[in-house]
């Protein structure tokens, strides 16, 4: 009986499946007519009969195994695009109860040739597809989704597109290598010779996956139909090309790339469109790394100094962007002859945005200078413009630079940090723009190794003391957050002396995250100084703070005891912080009970069990039977976590 | 090396005491941008030259063309005060040239030609700059302006005039207004400064009249940044001003159109309906989709289907200027191709007319108040009134906006004048429907509460046979008959309050 509702549910599914043949034929009218007729969504009307069908079926039988497929199979084609959506995340589930065979034969194909939709459930679709390749057999069969991948790879929006190739890219690996040449080498070929320009910008994507497997003459149409795209007229493949260069030549043998490659490198990096050519520079990295040294000269480095001094800013950012890369590939020799000097034209570039790129690269490019010269180039070719940078109009230039300038003094050593850099470091405290100031504050433990932070204290301290104040609540933030770093290094005497009260007079501000961060900086100095620091300083001013009027305050004090217990050890918890915090279950404003029953919660582990059962429990006890709901609920809370009941 | 770092110092600077201020004040200045200037290498020193309207006939042609190499050379603008002289030489001589061409005939001969295009091209072609505002919003910010616009506008000028002069002839210029010249023309469109703008799309369209042979080319390029906008980086300042010009385009297109130009419709045109900065340039863009309507009637199913497929669904902003275009694009439509598309129309008009936010539904509403698009409807009453009458209806109803509901009402009285049965027929069935739809839902929770109920008796059941069995055995599910008749209780009531 089973076996005769199954042939049913089937026939069911099957005919969900072939539905829409007559939609299909009428968007067979040439690629402009089959984007826009979308077809008639008359298939919702017809839902019904299937769904009905088949529910009067599982109702009366209670088999019901083949109805959510039905469903899944009608909801592809529902008007509502979520439905059709949640259908296609759905679709492995689909497949599965398809079995590998029907898969192949129906679910493929209607996908292949009736799903036009919304670029949002394409973009599911082309995603699933990559994972499909059990589901259609194994990779024996895998060659059965190249059809639908073929047609997503088409599309127009770029997102589809992406996700079709990535996918391509996926299942390409699970070719064996005659159904690469079989299958998906023509694939390829066909996208690459495609009328319109999305289907070549996929096909860019697709060489560098099956080069490497192909016999030498498919080899060579590979490589052939390469060239072709590079040199296509519409810029969008020539950018999907120059992109795609770097990837494709590590796979070619070395040969093909000192004579195919280069050309192409060097045409393309000299596109009449500058966002062709800034993608050439990203290319360079990976070529210069293929090339032996000797080649180098010759072969890589007439482009890249033409890049350097692109009239284009956009060529000369995507240069200093890549520096360090560059750097790297072309070795030790050429940096030092060529790479050098176009380092400094770049930090003193006429466009701000360049000179931040380069700024950001400083520390790095003199990182990876050789060592035999390295102090001679940093001292009389990159610091004089360093120097200029340090005044730029640009103030993104100056926090780039401020990122790092910190890192060259373990580069340069103790005496020439004290001599050139410091000055410099001491320029950026006094910065106007707080995100400079800020950054310098943020390396200070490069300096710290090399010279001490001593140096910097006396310009230290104001520029800290503005930043605690600055009006913007991000920048206070930023600044406390680096506090128990410049604790550590200013060591306790001076944190005493100086920032103690900053960081108290954090507690008390009136933004929250500010107060948060500030109970959350006291804990990590406890960590650091000790809980005998802690109740000398600063465990007296926050309790006294439990007595404030003001009820947002007398709170801070609990979070900060909530924060501070653990550090602190239960000597200082029993007899100093619990005390206050069992006075404050009396509080008139009800969030400052029941934050006193969390606290309770909080600092109970810290606490002995005499102090638990003697204090902290009729506490609870009470709270419990608080008239406010919530101060009830932490109070129950509470008991039960600490097993007081 | 940046310009501000060469110019010569200002006398004021040297008593200025305070760094930091005039720090701040060359930063004020950077929002006049430009990166004209870096490649200058010498400073040339410019000497007056004698005026054209002076010189000798014999010696005319010579002396323009040395005033036009004159007005080759660049100045820094982002100093203001930096070598005044030249740039008022510069001034000079290119207004002069500018009025040279626009009023004396015979001035431009073939080897002032090369000439004058090499003027321009150093002028005009320049990467533009980076731009100041990276979120840079054209509807809310203040675009960055070119800060040599003083030279630049002349030289815009001359162009044009060079171009409108009837001197002027194509063979000649067509050496010298080639391929990469009109690239890189087009290039600046996307400048910051809309008074550039205008100048480049009044160049362009002279351009494109005068130089047959760079027709296609222009439509081509045109459509790649318009796909490069829509598809690749979604910021191109000039959409605007190339969609203006492409109107004018349209409109010269011969019929049948070409599939090139439909191509351009479907794959570009109806596309750049997704852009996020559609309100810039959707006046043009419309008029460009109702040209094209215009010039052939059996393009109107593509563009109204493919204004569907891409109908904002978030952006209420965007919903009324689609509903917009609509309204021009139903103003012009013939009736025939209006019977193809109406189906799927309506359901969206429908679909507006019930959004909570009101000018969605007002914009949609007043279609009503067009005469001719109420003509298409009266014809086809059948079809249509189907499609919103339950909208209206329930709208009429429910909606918080009280314009909204007096639209609504004047809507259905001009249906009801229109076809009184059918809007009888229409109004009956409704509340039949509403009728059927309120005892199913009083059916659905009839039915689950009977449900419930069997579920609870069986239970119950089984707890007294439990009970009956052996005491102890079902002692953890004590409490839970009663616990579930609670809820079996508070649904009854409710279903008998119904």
């Amino acid at each position: 009986m089973f076996g005769a509702v199954n042939a049913l549910g089937e026939a069911l599914v099957c005919q969900a499946l072939h539905r829409g043949v007559k939609t299909q034929q009428r968007r067979r009218e040439g690629p402009a007519a089959a984007l826009l007729w979308q077809k008639p969504r008359s298939a919702a009307q017809q839902r019904h009969s299937v769904t009905a069908i088949l529910s009067k079926m599982a109702g009366a039988d209670g088999d019901d195994s083949l109805y959510p497929i039905a469903v899944l199979i009608d909801e592809l084609r529902n008007e509502d695009v979520q439905l059709r959506l949640n259908s296609i995340k759905k679709l492995s589930t689909i497949a599965l109860a398809l079995g590998v065979e029907r898969t192949r034969t129906e679910l493929l194909p209607f996908l292949t040739d009736t799903i036009y939709d919304e670029d949002e459930v394409l973009l599911a679709l082309a995603e699933q597809l990559g994972n499909f390749t059990m589901l259609v057999g194994g990779p024996e069969y895998v060659h059965c989704l190249l059809p639908p991948l073929e047609s997503l790879a088409t599309v127009e929006e770029t997102v589809v597109r992406d996700k079709a190739v990535e996918s391509l890219r996926k299942i390409s690996q699970e070719h064996s290598p005659v159904d690469l040449e079989v299958h998906f080498e023509p694939l390829v070929k066909r996208l690459a010779s495609g009328d319109w320009f999305t289907s070549r910008t996929s096909a860019c994507g697709l060489f560098s996956v099956c080069y490497p497997r192909v016999s030498s003459t498919v080899k060579a149409e590979i490589r052939q139909h390469f060239r072709t795209l590079c040199s296509d007229d519409t810029p969008m493949v020539r950018r999907a090309a120059a992109s795609k260069l770097g990837e494709f030549a590590k796979v070619l043998e070395l040969d093909y790339v000192k004579s195919d490659i280069i050309s192409l490198f060097t045409a393309l990096a000299s596109d009449e469109q500058d966002s062709v050519r800034l993608l050439a520079v990203e290319a360079c990295v990976s070529i210069a790394t293929l090339l032996p040294q000797e080649d180098l000269e010759t072969l890589v480095m007439p482009t890249l100094r033409q890049a350097a001094e692109d009239k284009s800013w956009r060529v000369r950012y995507m240069v200093a962007d890549k520096f360090s890369e560059l750097q790297k590939a072309v070795g030790p020799e050429i940096t030092k002859n060529d790479l050098v000097p176009a380092f400094q034209n770049l930090l003193k570039d006429c466009e701000a945005e360049v000179r931040a790129a380069a700024a950001n690269k400083v520390k790095e490019f003199c990182e990876n200078l050789p060592e035999d010269s390295r102090e001679q180039i940093i001292m009389t070719h990159i610091l004089p413009c360093v120097k200029e940078l340090v005044s730029d109009t640009n103030q993104h230039v100056k926090s780039a630079l401020a990122s790092v300038i910190m890192g060259l003094s373990t580069i340069l050593g103790k005496d020439n940090t004290i001599e050139h850099l410091l000055p410099l470091f001491l320029a950026q405290l006094k910065d106007e723009c707080p995100e400079v100031r800020l950054n310098i504050i943020s390396n200070l433990d490069c300096v710290n190794e090399v010279i001490g932070i001593r140096q910097l204290s006396q310009s230290l301290l104001p520029a800290i003391v503005e930043l605690a104040e600055d009006a913007k609540w991000r920048v206070r933030l930023a600044i406390i957050e680096y506090m128990p770093l410049l604790a550590g290094q200013l060591g306790v005497e001076f944190f005493d002396e100086k920032l103690n009260t900053l960081c108290m007079a954090w507690l008390i501000d009136h933004v929250y995250a500010i107060r948060e961060a500030a109970t959350c900086n006291l804990m990590k100095l406890v960590e650091k100084f000790g809980a005998e620091w802690a109740q000398n300083t600063i465990v007296p001013k926050v309790l006294g703070m439990a007595n404030d009027p003001n009820y947002l305050h007398r709170m801070t004090t609990l979070f900060c005891i909530n924060a501070l217990s653990e550090a602190c050890g239960q000597d200082i918890t029993t007899k100093q912080m619990l005390p206050v915090v069992l006075k404050m279950s009396n509080d008139q404003v009800a969030n400052v009970r029941f934050n006193v029953a969390k606290s309770l919660q909080k600092i109970g582990p810290v606490l002995d069990s005499n102090a638990l059962q003697t204090e902290v429990k009729p506490v609870l006890e009470k709270l419990a039977t608080d008239t406010d709901m919530d101060v009830k609920y932490f109070a129950q809370e509470a008991i039960s976590v600490l097993a007081l009941a | 090396l940046h310009p501000l770092l060469h110019s010569p110092v200002h006398p004021l600077k040297k008593v200025d005491g305070f760094p930091r201020r005039s720090m701040r004040r060359a930063r004020q200045r950077r929002s006049h941008s430009s990166s004209q200037f870096r490649y200058q290498s010498s400073q040339v020193e410019l000497t007056p030259l004698p005026l054209l309207k002076d010189a000798p006939v014999a010696e005319l042609h010579d002396l323009f063309c040395k005033k036009l190499q004159q007005c080759c050379v660049l100045f820094d603008f982002l100093d203001c005060v930096a070598d005044l002289k030249g740039k008022e030489i510069k001034r000079a001589a290119l207004n002069e040239l500018v009025e040279s061409v626009a009023t004396s005939r015979g001035v431009l001969i073939e080897p002032l030609y090369p000439e004058a295009i090499k003027m321009i091209s150093v002028n005009i072609f320049r990467t533009l700059p980076p731009s100041e505002n990276p979120e840079f919003d054209p509807e809310e910010d203040e675009p960055t302006l070119e800060a040599s616009w003083p030279h630049l506008q002349l030289v815009y000028e001359f162009f044009l005039r060079f171009l409108e002069s009837p001197d002027f002839q194509p063979s000649m210029a067509k050496r010298y207004v080639d391929q990469k010249f009109v690239l890189q023309l087009l290039e600046l469109f996307d400048s910051e400064d809309p008074r550039e703008r205008e100048y480049l799309k009044t160049i362009l369209h002279r351009v494109y009249g005068k130089l047959l042979g760079l027709r296609a080319y222009i439509r081509k390029q045109i459509n790649n940044i318009f796909l490069r906008f829509i598809y690749e980086t979604e910021h191109f300042n000039g959409v605007a001003e190339l969609l203006e010009i492409l109107g004018s385009i349209i409109n010269g297109f011969a019929l049948p159109l070409k599939a090139e130009h439909k191509q351009f419709l479907v794959r570009v045109l109806i596309p750049l309906h997704t852009a996020k900065s559609l309100s810039i340039f959707h006046a043009q863009l419309a008029y460009c989709v109702v040209q094209f309507m215009e010039k052939d009637a059996t393009v109107t199913e593509y563009i109204i289907r493919g204004l569907l497929k891409y109908w904002p669904k978030t952006c209420t902003q965007k919903e009324v200027m689609f509903l917009g275009e609509i309204e021009e694009i139903l103003d012009v439509i013939e009736p025939s191709q209006f019977i193809r598309v109406q189906e799927p129309l309506f359901k969206q008009i429908a679909a507006c007319i019930s959004s909570p936010h009101f000018q969605v539904a007002e914009r949609a509403l007043y279609f009503w108040n067009n005469e001719y698009i109420l003509s298409l409807i009266e014809e086809n009453c059948q079809v249509i009134l189907p499609l919103v009458f339950a909208t209206l209806y329930r709208v009429s109803k429910e909606h918080w906006n009280q314009t909204i509901v007096s639209l609504i009402y004047n809507v259905l009285k001009t249906f009801m004048e229109m076809n009184s049965k059918l809007f009888d027929d229409l109004t009956a069935s409704y509340k039949v429907e509403k009728q059927k739809e309120k005892q199913k839902t009083r059916h659905v929770l009839d039915d689950i509460c009977s449900i419930i109920r069997h579920i609870i008796f069986h239970i119950v059941n089984m707890y007294r046979l439990g009970h009956l069995l052996n005491g102890s055995h079902h002692d953890s599910t004590h409490s839970l008959p009663c616990f579930k008749l609670k809820i079996v209780d508070t649904i009854g009531e409710e279903t008998l309050k119904e």
